[in-house]
């Protein structure tokens, strides 16, 4: 099993995690990814990259550093997202009951392995 | 930054893919290099050399494709240190439309340009007009063609 592989399935296996993806912040392309069906990865991956830059120049901005974590929580469920230092996002999809904190370390465990 | 189109259809279509890609530059030809819609562009001189060398890339793509015995490519990414470029076809009841964007890396990348030139292409091809054979320019009229173009395409 490949070290993406591995990291992806840290946050896959949480319960209410319903897909994990690896994301390429500046380009916005998927590196590799674990959805559930119905969910249109490169759509995620696409915006994700996008917020994650806009998200980067705003902190930068405010003078309050990098960027760690991001939930954004929504209706119908949650979009959670770790930046690594190589420069890609680890994205997880999840449904609104999951164990919010949960899926943050296991995000920040798979940023470690991607490095 | 203005938005123009000779072809009428292809306005709506351009305008959605600007806003949501953020795209910086856009031309929408014909693969012999008539240009149907502009965004972004100030100059005919630029216009002109853009839509030359796009349609010279997509012909030349096509036939390395073609040696190789593989359907022509679906898109061409270049990207610099500032700009990227993308280059891609999109099939309309009215023939196929080449597409060229040009985004800034600081405000756009290339998953977004691809993930709304996704919708562009399907929005292109509904608002094609089914009837009417597409217009064929001759030599003799290419260049009064070109100029209405430009004057359309500019606001003379």
């Amino acid at each position: 099993m490949s070290g993406y592989e591995r990291a992806l399935d840290l946050v896959t296996r949480v319960r209410g995690v319903r897909g994990a993806m690896l994301v390429s912040a500046a380009d916005g392309l998927v590196v590799a990814e674990q959805l559930m069906e119905g969910i249109k990865g490169s759509a995620v991956a696409a915006l994700a990259g996008s917020l994650a830059n806009r998200l980067a120049r705003a902190m930068g901005a405010g003078g309050i550093g990098a960027t760690l974590f991001w939930h954004l929580q929504c209706s119908a469920g949650a979009l959670l997202v770790v930046p690594a230092p190589s420069g890609v996002l680890i994205v997880a999809v999840a449904d609104t009951e999951v164990n919010v904190g949960l899926v943050r370390l296991e995000l920040l465990r798979a940023a470690e392995l991607v490095g | 930054m203005t938005t123009r189109a000779v072809e009428a259809w292809t306005l709506a279509p351009l305008k959605g893919f600007v806003g949501e890609a953020s795209a910086r530059l856009v031309l929408l030809m014909t693969p012999a290099g008539q240009v149907l819609a502009q965004h972004g562009f100030t100059r005919a001189l630029d216009v002109m050399s853009a839509a030359a060398l796009s349609t010279a890339i997509v012909a030349s793509t096509t036939e390395i494709a073609r040696q190789l015995g593989e359907p022509p490519f679906a898109a061409l990414t270049h990207q610099g240190e500032r700009h990227g470029i993308f280059l891609a076809n999109a099939p309309t009841h009215q023939g196929i439309v080449v597409v060229l964007v040009v985004y800034d890396l600081d405000v756009s990348s290339i998953g977004l340009v691809q993930l709304f030139f996704e919708q562009l292409r399907t929005e292109l091809h509904a608002a094609s007009p089914k009837t009417g054979v597409p217009k064929q320019v001759l030599a003799a009229d290419f260049e009064r063609q070109l100029s209405d173009s430009l004057d359309t395409l500019f606001g003379r």
